[in-house]
């Protein structure tokens, strides 16, 4: 990994993301094109917690995998601390919203993944993959095979995974949407710990406008899809460290939820309108 | 609950017992003359075979050993036929998967080698490599290697694209990609065919055998087979039934230990 680029650039600058997919019709093979997001640009400050709102299905997970660089963007630039991205985002990490753990590891061996990747000796990697289990509360589930774990302890050790390699960059695709409320609120809780021990960057996705606000400096609004673009920005100046249950009950979240919903409410109604027909 | 599930499966072992208990007691008695007239049972037993001889020729090769070297040789054929076959096949598999052009440009070939009925190549074998065990073993390979090819071929495909992707995040190389993701997959996909390949392996063996050679239980059954001799046939086949009951088991043992990772239907945990 180069050496990260000190002062105040940006940890990810997205510029001008245009994403237009070859689109199949389902019968008669015609080919069209679909754009999935048109003309994004957004920046995140080392250290500040971005969560990214839209409706289901408007290329939100496009634009994290353009910020990873598993997708090449059809226009626009992508810089990490000031530098121009090639191919994988090595400062990122990147946590899925579906499973994405090795079936045929244990939990231990899932989270020294990673580290083996860039060679680093078994020995060493093993206690530190235990300190990390251990951290996201996992201590004793170490030989345990992912379809042994529930979904809440899956994504302990997806969190455990990304985070042993100290990514400057964390990228999160809804990644708590499939735990039920009570887990999920846990887990958010955990992430928010781990992050104000040392400030990581994060690009929070979700659909879940009360999740995006209870965790983030900033709530980035997104338009419906197709050619899906932001519409709106609020900065969410809840006061820190936070529990995600309580801080949902204060005045200001309830001021914030309803303006932001405001700006989403139309895009919202459009995706429903769209799929009625 | 517990007790229940016992007796139930003590009831179905006898019940496999009678089963068979039942099947000989039939057998005999249709052979034997007694329940059937001498000369009914004179034309079923040149038929079928008696199985108090079947027993006796049974008894005959284990007590004085004659069988060992057959069955060792049959058996080796089949571990050498399974081990080559699978390891071309996984090869070939991820070979194949992994390089479209390739795939593309091989695709009809394998449909048609796959299509053909590959017993038909055991006499070409003969004459390549002999009467020897390489001929056996090339015809198991052939028909152990197309089972594992399309297994492995399948597994890498259905590889979760999430799964990949986590493992590029993490840092993963080309080379890392292919040792850690594909070929785990890979290999869990060989050991979900090992029943069939196993199988077809001495499969191969047998019939290899049977079409020309001097050795292996195959041998025996032919050389029987030459002089009308049914209750040695008889006694080929059965051996040849239990050898093929025992690589199962093995074969589901060794499964249960390698495929851990796999998730089973409704498991807990004993307290």
């Amino acid at each position: 990994m180069s050496p990260v680029t000190p002062g105040r650039a940006p940890a990810l600058a997205l510029d001008g993301i245009t994403c237009t997919f070859a689109a199949r019709a389902a019968k008669g093979g015609t080919v069209g094109r679909y754009t999935a997001v048109k003309d994004v640009s957004l920046t995140i400050a080392p250290g500040e917690f971005v969560a990214v709102v839209g409706p289901t299905g408007c290329g939100k997970s496009t634009l994290l995998n353009v910020a990873a660089g598993l997708l090449e963007p059809s226009a626009g630039s992508v810089q990490i601390h000031g530098e121009p991205l090639s191919g994988i985002n090595g400062h990122a990490g990147y946590m899925f919203q579906a499973d994405a753990l090795m079936p045929w590891r244990s939990a231990l061996t899932n989270v020294t993944a990673g580290l083996e990747f860039h060679g680093v000796a078994r020995s060493e990697a093993i206690p530190r993959a235990r300190d990390w289990l251990a951290r996201v509360g996992l201590a004793g589930f170490e030989d345990r095979f992912p379809h042994q774990l529930s979904g809440g302890m899956r994504k302990r050790v997806a969190l455990a995974q990304m985070l042993i390699l100290d990514p400057q960059l964390l990228l999160m695709d809804e990644p708590f949407s499939a735990l039920d409320i009570q887990t999920r609120q846990l887990m958010e809780n955990e992430l928010l710990d781990l992050w104000s021990a040392d400030r990581k960057s994060v690009l929070f996705i979700t659909h879940d406008l009360e999740e995006a606000i209870s965790l983030s400096d900033r709530v980035i609004v997104l338009s419906a899809g197709p050619a899906t673009h932001p519409i709106g920005e609020f900065t969410i100046d809840l006061p820190r460290p936070r529990d995600v249950a309580e801080i949902r009950m204060t005045p200001r979240f309830v001021e914030l939820h309803s303006a932001i919903w405001q700006a989403m409410k139309s895009e919202v109604l459009k995706v429903y309108a769209q799929s009625r027909h | 609950m517990r007790k229940a599930a016992t007796d139930k499966r003590g009831r179905l072992a006898v019940s496999h017992v009678v089963l068979l208990a039942a099947i000989f007691a039939f057998w005999y008695a249709m052979t034997t003359p007694g329940l059937v007239s001498p000369e009914f049972a004179k034309n079923t037993a040149f038929f079928f075979g008696k199985p108090i001889e079947v027993m006796k020729v049974i008894w005959m090769w284990f007590s004085t050993g004659k069988i060992y070297p057959h069955l060792a040789i049959t058996l080796t054929e089949t571990m050498l036929a399974f081990a080559v076959g699978s390891v071309l096949g996984l090869v070939v598999g991820l070979w194949l998967a992994l390089s479209p052009f390739a795939s593309a440009l091989a695709d009809p070939y394998i449909k048609a080698a796959n299509a053909m009925p590959r017993v038909i190549l055991a006499p070409i074998f003969a004459v390549w490599f002999g009467l020897g065990i390489t001929s056996k073993v090339a015809l198991g390979v052939t028909l152990v290697f197309f089972i594992v090819f399309f297994n492995v071929f399948q597994g890498i495909k259905e590889v979760s694209p999430t799964v990949l992707a986590n493992a590029r995040m993490l840092g993963a190389s080309k080379r890392q990609l292919l040792a850690s993701i594909y070929l785990p997959s890979a290999t869990s996909w060989v050991f979900s065919s090992l029943h069939t390949s196993v199988g077809m392996a001495f499969v191969g063996a047998v019939v290899g055998e049977y079409l020309g050679s001097a050795k292996g239980v195959g041998y025996l059954i032919l050389q029987a087979e030459g002089v009308f001799d049914i209750n040695t046939v008889l006694a080929g086949i059965l051996v040849l039934t239990a050898c093929a009951l025992m690589l199962d088991v093995i074969v589901t043992h060794v499964e249960a230990r390698l495929l851990v990772w796999r998730p089973r239907a409704a498991e807990t945990e004993a307290l």
